[in-house]
């Protein structure tokens, strides 16, 4: 029961090979940013990385530890739910797998911290069986901190708010618990073939 | 960062178009009637979708740039020529066509009259505008302009020339509006871009400990953001919009 916008034509052009996500369209070169505070900018010497469970920190890693990790190519699409969708993206990182290879990772949910304060909650699930990374290279550069750098996680089959910017904790939850946007209304999951864009949708 | 749960299925629903007005050679003012409307906080944002005849839609966030004390919805859209939504709504629009849009949306690039009354010590806002990005700032503005809102507000805002304003008839003795790109011999206000030592000179010290909202294009936001943070302001007190993605994850 839609409405119709008299005279209203698509003026994007189409991917016929259904990659677009429906209410999605191509943004083509551009990466636009979006974040909802300022830019932090941690000194690698004072950047690291960790994982957390209900008894404490479980994993560390130093900028230099987890640059030795070994990293992945990954090649993928992705979408934002303001509705770009960004294709063949470039990323270089070390997968979640790798990262929760000597954690005994049996809870079913995840909170990713920021600095900056930002959360994004994401099932286990979601970021094993090489689903997910912790990505510090972007189209063959370092990362830059607008995108995110010096590292963020990347979750590409969901709305891309779930890859957060500036991560710095996995923490292993077993209760759910939203994050920031998750709290502010969007989707609790946020798959963009079922256009999960807001709260029950 | 704060947290308040806006938890609210979104409905689509059907604005009536009661007005599209140029507001400048490259905005226009969209005046939207919405019934049952539930209601929103200034700086909150909707999102329009439009369908073609053949079904394709597209949909667009916009922030609302109109308060919550008026019945109407107001957009202010500024017209990208290489754009797919907004010229449309712009050129094609017109008063008694009907849109859909749903929202409110957004919790966090927020500020109420209420908010403060409720939360105890009001701290100053100070809003930095960058362009069209002053739209959610025209319902801040208007909505402390009607509350009669003791907490002190103060909006800076850059715009390329004296023609490129936006909300003229809202704005008032709160606003510092300084001119990119020319102005005229008579302009009694600060020129040139919104840089250190404006912001030194024309927002609330950092030792007031204002609540800052910067609004903009990204490379605004993020030159704003970095400035603030120099002069002494908290991280977490500035909270950041850019234009044409409104408060919007990515």
């Amino acid at each position: 029961m839609a409405v119709l916008s008299r005279g209203f034509r698509r003026a994007r052009r189409d991917r016929p090979d259904g990659r677009l996500p429906p209410g999605q369209y191509d943004v083509g070169d551009d990466f636009p940013v979006l974040s909802a505070g300022p830019t932090p900018h941690t000194p690698l010497a004072r950047w690291d990385f960790s994982i957390d469970d209900a008894t404490g920190q479980v994993a560390r890693w130093s900028w230099e530890e987890f640059r030795a990790l070994p990293h992945e190519s990954i090649t993928v699409d992705i979408h934002c739910v303001t509705t770009w969708s960004k294709f063949d993206t470039r990323w270089s990182g070390v997968a979640i797998d790798t990262l929760l290879a000597d954690v005994e990772a049996d809870s079913p949910y995840v909170l990713a911290s920021c600095d900056g304060g930002y959360t994004t909650n994401v099932p286990l699930e979601d970021l094993v069986d090489g689903r997910a990374w912790v990505v510090d290279t972007y189209d063959g550069e370092p990362l830059g901190p607008e995108h995110g750098g010096p590292a963020r996680l990347l979750v590409p089959h969901l709305y891309f708010w779930k890859s957060a910017k500036w991560v710095r904790k996995l923490t292993l939850l077993e209760h759910d618990e939203p994050g920031f946007w998750e709290t502010f209304g969007y989707h609790n999951y946020g798959d963009p073939w079922r256009e999960q864009r807001y709260s029950d949708d | 960062m704060a947290r308040a749960a806006v938890q609210r299925r979104l409905i689509w629903r059907t604005a009536r178009v009661l007005d599209n007005r140029a507001e400048t050679d490259r905005v226009h003012r969209l005046v939207l009637e919405v019934p049952h409307w539930p209601g929103h906080l200034p700086g909150q944002h909707v999102v329009v979708r439009l369908t073609a005849e053949d079904g394709y839609t597209a949909q667009r966030s916009y922030s609302l740039a109109s308060p919550p004390d008026v019945p109407q919805l107001h957009l202010t859209v500024e017209r990208l020529d290489d754009g797919e939504v907004s010229p449309y709504l712009t050129d094609e629009v017109r008063a008694g066509d009907e849109l859909e849009l749903r929202g409110p949306i957004g919790g966090y690039f927020v500020w109420s009259a209420a908010a403060d009354r409720a939360g105890g010590e009001p701290r100053p806002v100070q809003l930095v505008a960058g362009g069209s990005g002053v739209a959610p700032f025209l319902a801040m503005v208007e909505h402390h302009q009607r509350q009669e809102s003791p907490t002190p507000l103060r909006l800076l805002y850059s715009a390329r020339t004296a023609a490129d304003v936006i909300g003229r008839d809202v704005l008032g003795a709160e606003t510092t509006i300084t001119l990119t790109r020319e102005s005229p011999p008579d302009w009694p206000g600060p020129t040139g871009r919104v840089d250190r030592d404006l912001l030194a000179r024309c927002t609330f010290p950092s030792t007031d400990r204002p609540r800052v909202f910067v609004c903009g294009s990204t490379p605004f936001v993020e030159a704003v953001a970095a400035t603030l943070i120099d002069l002494g302001h908290d991280p977490s007190a500035i909270r950041l919009e850019r234009y044409g993605n409104s408060e919007e994850p990515k």
